[in-house]
């Protein structure tokens, strides 16, 4: 079933990227096309088969809780768009 | 001393082990081979060559000393997903255009704690995603054997530097077939390893659970030398498996007399370029006539292996992708005090199509309402992949099959249908599903175009793999087949 627009629009929200009115006509083309090669899987009996987060086979690891050297606080700062002394700096997250 | 950009990394050791020849003249001749076909290949996105040339005087004075191993003075081309500590990597991507690491990646911290010499950063489909590396930001690379086509990807830079030429072997990195497809498409050998064999610190993440490093080199033996010194346990990396160190070149040049290989009916698809069966059935043959016996198998859940990973990629993109907010580092659209905005217009402008769209693939897998239809019927299918391979594992050591169904296509043949350029990787990425080494051998040409075959085998039998791909390659000529750039 072909996407709406309404649903575009709620994904690209979601995803929180801004979509140009074209881009929301060809991705909801395109995202339609590509759902359906995914029908596919319908044929697939999966009943009580357990699902696979990633093949390694690994569990949670865990590691000594001993405190080591990380990055130093100016290097990590050097990427940063905007900053003010030791933070980044941000819109303002609450309205006043 | 000519043509020393050519030489193999096992040649290229030996001379300098030598004192044959220099790694400053080896890295020279790099240097030189770029300077003469890069502006046709475009296969870095940064060059390096003070760095280089730094590296290469550092090498030569170990050398002179008797010191050094098998990649000391060696030049590398790195995948621009790989974090290079203080030179720029971009990911292919306008997000991260001027974005500079402040630590390298492990793996690359390993070939230069080994004296590899970095030329430079290496052009590929923005933030790995992509078959063709005309998803890259800033240029497309061409395939050396016809200008007129793309290298495969999505590390096609890794590829084509090597088939050019302009490097001695290339590091890129294989979620579905990034490393194997473009190897196969350019006529060189691509190893993708076992996941967890390699460590993942320092990629910059795509879709986490299928990402994996891995070498782009002329022979076999030299994907060997280079995993030898990638491959290891890293604390860095939670999901780096503890291991032994091995030396994958220990059964290199051993006979393939009495293994089981699998040829799976699933890999030859409808649609395959004929060419590409013809040469990978007389591979097969050829493997046979080594000593290998050959028997057919089956792998019935490979026709949902596309469906399930292009659901399973793109979620675990979504999510990590999610840190491109304009924050902390990266693109940040500024003209506007709203925090939304901003995020919403940063992502529009940094990021290229396709990867929104796999973002927003993503996103709606993942959403309420539709997470038990996709994501979790994805990973059940995932289980599925997985028992199908272990199953035929018990009756086979390896399997045989083509590495792409197609050759080199035309650069802008297929940009305007991604399910197409989807369905390229329906060979390579059940491997990435499963967790499984392949390793993509040249095993002739189509039309002029170079094929590559593909081998596969149960978890951690990347020595297995790399001793029947050396025995193939060793009885045959492509090795020496090189594009007339």
């Amino acid at each position: 079933m072909p996407l709406e627009r309404s649903q575009v629009e709620h994904i690209a929200s979601l995803a929180r990227i801004g979509l140009t009115e074209e881009e929301v006509q060809m991705f909801g083309d395109q995202l339609s096309d590509i759902l359906e090669q995914f029908e596919v899987l319908n044929e697939l009996d999966t009943s009580g088969v357990i699902p696979t987060g990633h093949a390694g086979g690994l569990q949670t690891v865990m590691r000594e809780d001993v405190a080591e050297d990380s990055l130093d606080s100016e290097d990590v700062l050097k990427n940063a768009p905007r900053r003010e002394g030791d933070f980044f700096r941000v819109n303002a997250v609450l309205e006043e | 001393m000519a043509e020393l950009n050519w030489l193999s990394i096992q040649d290229a050791h030996a001379q300098l082990k030598s004192r044959q020849i220099s790694s400053l003249e080896l890295t020279q001749a790099c240097l030189k081979q770029i300077d003469a076909v890069e502006g046709r290949v475009q296969s870095f996105l940064t060059l390096t060559p003070e760095i280089a040339l730094a590296q290469a005087a550092d090498a030569d004075k170990l050398l002179a000393a008797g010191q050094g191993g098998p990649l000391t003075g060696v030049p590398v081309q790195i995948k621009d997903v790989m974090s290079t500590k203080g030179v720029p990597t971009t990911c292919a991507s306008r997000m991260l255009e001027n974005y500079v690491p402040v630590y390298n990646a492990t793996a690359v911290e390993r070939l230069m704690s080994q004296g590899a010499v970095m030329l430079g950063k290496g052009n590929m489909d923005e933030f790995a995603m992509g078959s063709s590396c005309e998803n890259s930001a800033f240029h497309p690379t061409m395939n050396p054997w016809d200008l007129e086509r793309v290298p495969g990807g999505s590390s096609g830079g890794a590829a084509a530097s090597v088939a050019a030429g302009e490097t001695i072997f290339s590091l890129g990195s294989d979620t579905g077939g990034s490393v194997r497809q473009p190897a196969a498409l350019c006529g060189v050998v691509g190893l993708k390893p076992t996941y967890g064999l390699v460590s993942r610190y320092g990629l910059i993440a795509f879709a986490s659970s299928l990402d994996q490093i891995g070498p782009v080199t002329r022979t076999v033996a030299d994907s060997a030398v280079v995993l030898n010194a990638i491959a290891g346990h890293d604390p860095k990396d939670s999901t780096s498996l503890p291991q032994e160190p091995k030396d994958y070149t220990a059964r290199l040049g051993q006979d393939i007399k009495g293994l089981r290989l699998g040829v799976p009916e699933e890999y030859f698809v409808d649609g395959m370029e004929p060419g590409i069966r013809k040469a990978v059935e007389q591979a097969v043959s050829d493997l046979e006539g080594l000593g290998a016996s050959v028997r057919p198998v089956s792998l019935p859940t490979t026709k949902y292996a596309l469906a399930c990973y292009y659901i399973i990629a793109p979620s675990e993109c979504s999510a990590n992708l999610a840190r491109y907010d304009g924050v902390k580092y990266g693109y940040s659209y500024q003209d506007t005090d709203d925090l939304w905005e901003a995020m919403e217009k940063t992502r529009e402008y940094g990021f290229g199509p396709e990867v929104t769209r796999r973002v927003m693939l993503g996103t709606y897998a993942l959403s309420s309402g539709y997470y038990d239809a996709y994501y979790l019927k994805a990973q059940q299918a995932r289980t599925l992949i997985k028992q199908d391979f272990d199953r035929v594992f018990q009756d086979v050591d390896a399997l045989v099959t083509p590495t792409s169904p197609v050759t080199a296509f035309k650069l802008g043949e297929m940009t305007g249908d991604p399910v197409q350029m989807y369905l390229i990787d329906v060979c390579t990425l059940p491997v990435n599903i499963a967790g499984l080494p392949g390793l993509s051998v040249p095993c002739g040409f189509s039309d002029g175009l170079p094929v590559g075959m593909q081998l596969i085998g149960p978890h951690f039998s990347e020595e297995l793999l790399l001793r029947i791909g050396h025995a193939y390659e060793s009885a045959n000529q492509w090795v020496a087949a090189r594009a007339k750039i």
